[in-house]
């Protein structure tokens, strides 16, 4: 099997693909990026969470007008994976509001974007309709 | 420290495609107009607060170049979509700081043409993947990890609202937008005065959905300008100034407090909704006396969530308050009566000294076909995404 990356750091891979979050040891307030204090009680301890995999969402837009180099059309969301919310494409279904609606279950699920010069397949997250 | 603080003069130029001016053209007419409006000059300025998102910097001592190096203090100032609000405000604590007793803002930009804004160009996937940056991203996120251009960020603000409080729909967000284009056919500044079908602007190019173009805040080229003047100065001028006057009941800046999932989808109701219940409290008046407001329409999905975030429905209440065509122009609450910027127009450092333009020319009485009679209090409201938060409340002079 290829060697694999993941689109960001906060993807890991293997068997169960899941985010994880830095989690503020004081408050409990998850953020997906480098920290330098937390946003929220400005502690500057963290742990890392993994996240839930499946969720509901909560928001979306169809999004068919893009920088050059972006394909189009894609379904941007906001996604509430058990009270944590992440934002990533709607994948795996037709990008039109028919198929794409407020409120419906969705679970994470990964992909291959592309593979670089030494053969290292970079994978991604998204998020298909539980159906 | 000074008491109150009022408007002078003010001026916006036409919004729109404006190719034979640069930034300073248009931000000294602007300047030169509102100070001609209050009736001063250069020479009466104590600081000057100057924006231009998207140029190069230094916008401030480039007008003075222009219209007046007096050796005032000058600050150029940067608040994403809330820079010129940022500025009058930067004025206006000059003042209640009693460093000086009168002050100029000008908000310019030139974007006649531009696309859209934020979100990556992506270059081709490199040869070896690398991972860089706060998320360890090896590649750009927008279009992989959701979106980060505007149009798709603030549908979801509006589609998120739905989803809390259900009722909206793509018709019910064309429709605000058809508010929006029908007000402006009365106001001879904005960048596009023809009305539009609900035909039309559902079936127009679709952006990010809902937000079809005409949903979409229009990019143009335009700047607008305030003088500002203390309570206690403005009463040593003459009668006609004082009347001709507008009062700054309130100003208001805020910033977007943490909330989970502010740093996933920005939050824009806390900080507006922030912003509104001090402006509220400083002016002493609420939602109820507000005979007219132009509030942040950026896209036809924002205009919808600032209603209740500005608290001129009932929590939730933002789609019934629509229907009930309460924000159009003849209804109890008329908003964007200067057609918005979905059709005003939106040159970005300009809008938030533009719709404090638009509440004085009503408040005024001066706003032609599109007076809105017997106004006396007024809001404008923007919003810059990262974020800020601007709210000016304006009342008529008593006089």
């Amino acid at each position: 099997m290829a060697k694999q990356i993941p689109y960001v750091d906060y993807l890991v891979l293997g068997d169960q693909p899941h985010l994880v979050a830095n989690e503020c040891s004081g408050c409990g307030a998850r953020f997906f990026d480098r920290r330098n204090a937390c946003a929220h009680c400005f502690g500057t301890e963290f742990r890392t969470v993994d996240i839930a995999t499946d969720g509901e969402l909560r928001s979306f837009s169809i999004v068919t007008f893009a920088a050059p180099g972006v394909q189009v059309p894609f379904v941007s969301s906001i996604v509430d994976l058990g009270g944590t919310s992440v934002r990533g494409n709607v994948i795996n279904t037709p990008p039109d509001p028919d198929h794409v609606t407020l409120g419906m279950k969705v679970r994470l699920a990964t992909y291959v974007v592309g593979t670089d010069d030494e053969g290292t397949e970079a994978v991604n997250f998204g998020f298909e309709p539980v159906l | 420290m000074a008491d109150d603080i009022w408007i002078l003069g003010i001026r916006m130029t036409k919004f729109g495609k404006h190719p034979d001016k640069d930034v300073v053209d248009l931000a000294a007419e602007a300047a030169m107009a509102a100070l001609a409006d209050g009736g001063v000059t250069m020479k009466d300025i104590g600081i000057l607060a100057a924006g231009n998102l998207m140029g190069g910097g230094g916008i401030g001592q480039q007008i003075q170049k222009q219209i007046g190096q007096t050796g005032i203090p000058v600050y150029n100032v940067a608040n994403a979509c809330a820079t010129g609000a940022t500025a009058l405000r930067t004025a206006i604590m000059a003042i209640k700081a009693g460093e000086c007793d009168m002050g100029l803002a000008v908000g310019v930009e030139k974007l006649a043409g531009a696309g859209l804004l934020a979100g990556g160009a992506r270059a081709g996937d490199g040869n070896h993947f690398t991972p860089s940056g706060r998320q360890g991203a090896i590649a750009p996120l927008d279009g992989r990890v959701g979106t980060e251009t505007m149009p798709g960020v603030f549908a979801q603000i509006g589609m998120e609202y739905g989803h809390k409080y259900g009722g909206t729909s793509f018709e019910l967000f064309a429709r605000i937008s058809q508010k929006n284009h029908e007000h402006s056919t009365l106001n001879p500044l904005a960048a596009y005065t023809k009305a539009m079908s609900l035909e039309q602007i559902m079936g127009d190019v679709m952006i990010a959905y809902p937000n079809t173009r005409p949903m979409c805040s229009a990019n143009c080229d335009g700047a607008a300008a305030a003088v500002v003047v203390s309570g206690q100065k403005l009463r040593t001028l003459s009668l006609e100034q004082q009347k001709r006057a507008v009062k700054v009941s309130a100003s208001v800046l805020t910033s977007d407090p943490y909330e989970e999932a502010c740093q996933i989808l920005p939050n824009v109701n806390t900080l507006t909704r922030n912003a509104a219940t001090t402006a509220y409290e400083q002016a002493g008046v609420g939602p109820e006396d507000l005979n007219l407001v132009e509030l942040h329409d950026c896209f036809a999905t924002a205009e919808l969530v600032h209603y209740d975030n500005l608290m001129l429905c009932p929590e939730g209440g933002a789609v019934d308050f629509f229907e009930s065509g309460a924000t159009w122009r003849t209804g109890s609450t008329p908003v964007n009566v200067s057609g918005g910027l979905e059709s005003k127009g939106h040159p970005i450092a300009a809008t938030g000294i533009a719709n404090i333009w638009e509440i004085c020319h009503h408040l005024r009485g001066e706003a032609g076909d599109r007076q809105i009679e017997g106004a006396k209090v007024g809001l404008a409201h923007v919003i810059g995404l990262g974020s800020a938060c601007g709210v000016h409340i304006l009342e008529k002079s008593g006089l």
